[in-house]
């Protein structure tokens, strides 16, 4: 269990991580989301001893990384995967870890077979590709068979048989009963990964829940509404307080959950000839929610309301 | 043990060292050779006269020792370092500790490469070691590389950079130390005390290694005794080691 108390970074004027106070539960995948800049990796580093907290603490199961003894044997993580030597074989690579751990030279080729590098062991860490730079990373993190696994942003730049290799791999560390801590920027990519979330924004906590209840959250603002009398529906759904637009075809209603307005369309005797919760604009509803961490809870609904409707979500 | 052993795999899994190693030597013996084909009745071939190029593969050594430090912050390999032993001081000491017994290795094959060459080159010439003033200037060599790459490391660690770190070694080892003769009435008092101007002293004594101060390397102006002299060294260097490491474990990785 990993466990985060009024963590804050500071680097000179900038404000990195701010009373960042969280929990991250064993035996699931826990989703670390923010945009670029929220204080992702910052955090991750501070989780690992690297750079030191401003002020508050991070502990893994009730230590501070530093007290942790072989500490890789307890924590792997992959932060970035460019951090090898580019002249170092993988195996020389992964050597080192492992001696300075006191982990079995044998765990070193068990690892490589893992994540699939057995073949290309002793050739330059310089000349991979970055999906294999990320299975030697992947390799590292694995290398003491640790309780707690953390990876920044570990689906960037993959193609999308390597994103599905990794998202399964994380899955199944997690049904192994380890803690496992993976960041992004992608909602769309945490909803298929993560069962919890933990959603940073300018360094501050936005939410910590279940993934559905976020993105119930981030979509069921807006709902789409076709009827031949919208004219009578409009003012009933004023009164009630809903944010409407109007479209090209039919109203975007926010506010009000699509079974209110069913109800009120009953009451008014109007036919509704569709209404569809927008699921489409799941990575713009994360985006407001994010994009002014602060503003959030006064803008989310009327921006959601304002934005296209069926726009697919980013997926990379 | 454990920590001497993973510096160890992590400084031989690279070309750098080998490379850096092969330039001191090639260097030292080239320019050794040369030195002491040209010897004649009136300038002999001394003891001291063979070691004239240390200083040539000291400075290779000190870029060695300093690349050893600033390519594991280029790469980002000082974060998995301090990821898997987050005892920094006990992982920089380590790596302080590979780097000199490498360094040591380097210095005395060079050293005894190059007068081994001499004793080839010119038969007839009095190179036998039979003095301790002899034996240090040559077997000397290596503790002096040892040292001088724990400096070059520690500044290695302050800085960071390769390029940064490699020209403030290499200037300040060739040129600024000498610079500071120039400055007028105390320019060579100072100098006396500067690190490798005394560590020079430990090298070449008071020159009976040369057979009379004048066949061999110039001499160092420092007045301590060799053995002072290189225990004035190793406390620079343990000072500044010191500094380095504790400037290391304060800030981010
Ligand atoms: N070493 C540093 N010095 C100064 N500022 C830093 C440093 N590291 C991070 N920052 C700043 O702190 C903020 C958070 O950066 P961080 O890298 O943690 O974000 P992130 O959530 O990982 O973003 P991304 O999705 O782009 O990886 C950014 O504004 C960044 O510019
Ligand atoms: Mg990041």
């Amino acid at each position: 269990m990993i466990e985060a108390q009024s963590l804050t970074k500071r680097y000179g004027d900038k404000l990195a991580v701010d009373d960042l106070s969280f929990t991250v539960e064993s035996g699931r995948v826990t989703g670390f989301l923010g945009p670029n800049g929220a204080g992702k990796s910052t955090t991750m580093r501070m989780m690992l001893g690297l750079d030191n907290p401003t002020s508050g603490t991070v502990t893994i199961g009730g230590k501070r990384y530093a007290e942790l003894h072989h500490p890789l044997r307890t924590v792997g993580a992959l932060l970035d995967a460019r951090w090898v030597h580019p002249n170092r074989s993988a195996r020389a690579h992964l050597s080192w870890m492992a001696k300075s751990n006191k982990i079995s030279p044998k765990r070193v080729d068990e690892v490589l077979d893992i994540v699939g590098l057995s073949e290309v062991a002793s050739k330059r860490a310089g000349g991979f590709s970055l999906g294999m730079s990320q299975r030697l990373g992947i390799a590292g993190a694995l290398l003491g068979d640790p309780e707690v696994l953390l990876f920044d942003e570990p689906v960037n730049g993959l193609d999308p048989e390597g994103i599905l290799w990794i998202r399964k791999f994380m899955q199944r560390l997690a049904d192994e009963g380890r803690t496992v801590f993976v960041s992004s920027h992608l909602l769309s990519e945490m909803a298929l990964t993560a069962t919890d979330l933990v959603v940073i924004g300018k360094g501050k906590l936005i939410s910590q829940s279940t993934t559905e209840e976020f993105v119930a959250r981030a979509t069921d603002s807006t709902v789409k509404v076709r009827s031949p009398h919208l004219d009578r529906l409009r003012p009933a759904l004023d009164r009630v307080g809903a944010t409407v637009t109007t479209t090209d075809d039919g109203l975007l209603v926010a506010g009000v959950a699509g079974e209110k307005i069913g109800e009120l369309a009953m009451e008014n005797q109007v036919t509704l000839h569709e209404l569809a919760p927008q699921q489409g604009s799941l990575e713009q509803a994360f985006m407001q929610i994010t994009g002014d961490s602060v503003e959030y809870h006064a803008d989310l609904e009327t921006e959601a309301a304002e934005q296209p409707a069926g726009h697919a979500a980013v997926t990379n | 043990m454990t920590l001497l052993a993973v510096e160890r795999i992590k400084l031989l899994s690279t070309r750098s060292p080998w490379w850096c190693a092969l330039t001191a030597l090639v260097l030292t013996g080239g320019f050794t050779a040369l030195v002491v084909s040209q010897s004649n009745a009136q300038f002999p071939a001394t003891v001291s006269a063979t070691q004239y190029a240390y200083s040539f593969g000291m400075a290779v050594i000190m870029v060695l020792a300093t690349l050893a430090v600033t390519t594991e912050y280029r790469f980002g390999t000082i974060r998995t370092t301090f990821q898997a032993v987050p005892n920094r001081a006990a992982a920089l000491a380590a790596k302080a500790t590979v780097v000199a017994l490498i360094a040591l290795v380097i210095g005395e094959i060079m050293a005894f490469l190059s007068w081994g060459m001499a004793t080839l080159i010119q038969p007839e010439a009095d190179l036998a070691l039979n003095s301790t003033a002899d034996w240090i200037n040559v077997a000397g060599v290596g503790p002096a590389c040892a040292l001088a790459a724990v400096v070059a490391m520690a500044v290695g660690i302050l800085v960071r950079h390769s390029a940064g770190a490699i020209s403030l070694v290499l200037i300040y080892f060739l040129a600024a130390e000498n610079l500071v003769t120039l400055i007028p009435g105390i320019g060579a008092d100072i100098f006396k005390w500067l690190p490798f101007n005394v560590l020079h002293k430990f090298v070449t004594g008071d020159g009976e290694s040369a057979g009379g101060a004048t066949y061999g390397q110039p001499l160092s102006t420092s007045t301590l005794s060799p053995w002072w002299a290189l225990a004035y060294f190793a406390g620079f260097a343990v000072v500044l080691l010191a500094i380095a490491i504790t400037t290391a474990r304060k800030r981010d990785a």
